[in-house]
């Protein structure tokens, strides 16, 4: 299947047109979502640590510097790519599925057009580009949720969860965020377009079609985010 | 003119075509009946190059698709028309785009032009002021005519229609298939249409091929058809009781 997708486009200004359609259906349209998760688990990571940190030697500081950890290593990363496998895989599965149930597939083949590389990679490349803004955005979402928490509980001050967010600041854990994202997101739209693609029957089996493509895209990215953690942190 | 001979196909060793031989000539509408489960659909999509026929040939105009190469099947798929049973319309796109479609991909015409030749196909199949209008928000008899419209629209020299008025009403399926004779005369078009409408075997069949487990197991014209001792056509023709009625008339008139 990869192979026919990563071929060149046919026809460079339509493929462009597509590529630009899909950032908006997996991307933008995704935004709304992603926002609101990452600011309300901000505040409750960063309510949490604070409520579990009773011993008074440790500093406040800590509360801003776990929740910039967990959101940066895992929560952005990690659980808003199995947010959006859930919400964009279900989309890549059922339109492609019902593309081949109502034979719009086999309209595209018999017109000499690759489908795999017409339908798949504008998806693919439409993830692997937006999804690290996407994530970037989750990242300073969440922490900015973790001091607004702070600030109207009053379980510990702004000033001090600031400084902890600076403290023992390393870019690699970005990169390791990115390279987390950009492998998630090839995960997220290639497995939904494969159980999407060779579908078979009607509209029962797309439903089924995308609630396993979710189910093995959201397995897909827990076993791969091990194995990157390894790899790449120890 | 396509010709098929000895033209095998099967799957998980289940063999599903048996050897059909026939032809289809330019201008004529051609037809291939029988039951369901007859093999018609496999017929259809081998011709079309969706299926790889395990055995035998079928030759576009003495050109052999089996032996193509990938720039001469390339441009053998822009010579191709088909309107699938469900018109297969792209859903997210209106009337005109999945009409241009097959232009903007395989053309470098300027915008105006592709304009043009869309709506010349939709006045052509009756469709005018649907352009903006979604495949959704358009009847079945409607769908069929944009399906005609897109399969048409890069000239083809041949049309492909898989049960092109199946769920139509018999008014708008007498319409449908009209326009279809229409154009394969008017485009000098070679057409191969899957059916297994008796009334469009009597409106548009100039030449009709019946399968039947597979093989082929009869072919004519619609006047031969109810001319024909043949059991397997006999048993076919004369399953609807219109037709029955018909038969029981003709057989008292020539007594």
């Amino acid at each position: 299947m990869l192979g026919q997708v990563f071929t060149k486009p046919q026809k460079g200004r339509f493929f462009y047109g597509s590529l630009m359609r899909e950032i908006d259906q997996v991307g933008i349209k995704s935004l709304g979502i992603i926002a609101f998760i990452s600011f309300f688990i901000g505040g409750v990571i960063a309510l949490q640590t604070a409520l579990n940190l009773e011993n008074p030697l440790l500093p406040d500081t800590l509360i801003g510097f776990a929740t910039k950890r967990s959101i940066i290593l895992e929560f952005a990363p990690t659980f808003c790519s199995i947010i959006l496998a859930g919400k964009v895989g279900s989309y890549i599965t059922s339109s492609i599925g019902t593309m081949r149930v109502t034979e719009q597939i086999d309209a595209l083949e018999v017109m000499g057009i690759n489908s795999l590389n017409h339908l798949v990679l504008p998806k693919i490349l439409a993830a692997i580009f937006f999804y690290p803004f996407l994530i970037a955005l989750a990242m300073f979402l969440g922490i900015l949720g973790g001091w607004v928490a702070g600030v109207l509980s009053g379980l510990f001050i702004g000033t001090e969860y600031i400084q902890g967010i600076q403290m023992n600041f390393k870019p690699f854990l970005l990169v390791y965020a990115i390279i987390k994202t950009i492998v998630f997101a090839f995960i997220i739209t290639t497995v939904p377009s494969y159980h999407g693609y060779y579908v078979k029957g009607g509209s029962i089996a797309v439903g089924k079609a995308s609630t396993s493509s979710v189910v093995w895209t959201i397995v897909l990215i827990v076993v791969t985010n091990y194995f990157l953690t390894q790899m790449l942190l120890t | 003119m396509i010709e098929v001979e000895g033209l095998h196909k099967g799957f998980n060793g289940v063999e599903v075509l048996k050897g059909i031989t026939t032809s289809f000539h330019p201008g004529k509408t051609s037809l291939i009946i029988g039951q369901s489960g007859s093999g018609k659909t496999v017929f259809l999509k081998s011709l079309i190059g969706l299926h790889t026929p395990e055995k035998g040939t079928i030759s576009f105009d003495g050109r052999k698709s089996t032996e193509f190469t990938d720039d001469e099947r390339r441009q053998w798929r822009r010579e191709i028309g088909m309107v699938f049973q469900g018109s297969a319309l792209f859903d997210s796109q209106t009337v005109e785009e999945n009409v241009m479609f097959p232009l903007k991909m395989f053309t470098n015409k300027p915008m105006e032009e592709m304009l043009d030749r869309v709506n010349s196909v939709l006045n052509r199949v009756n469709l005018e002021n649907s352009n903006t209008k979604l495949p959704a928000e358009l009847s079945g008899g409607m769908q069929k005519r944009v399906a005609i419209a897109r399969a048409i629209v890069m000239n083809p020299k041949y049309l492909f229609c898989d049960e092109p008025n199946s769920g139509l009403d018999p008014k708008t399926a007498i319409v449908i298939d009209n326009l279809i004779k229409e154009i394969t005369e008017e485009y000098k078009i070679t057409t191969v249409i899957n059916t297994h409408d008796m009334n469009s075997v009597m409106e548009i069949g100039e030449k009709i091929v019946f399968l039947e487990f597979g093989k082929k197991a009869w072919e004519g014209t619609k006047d031969d058809i109810f001319k024909t001792d043949n059991e397997a056509v006999v048993n076919f023709v004369y399953s609807s009781n219109l037709f029955k009625k018909i038969r029981v008339a003709q057989n008292k008139e020539s007594n």
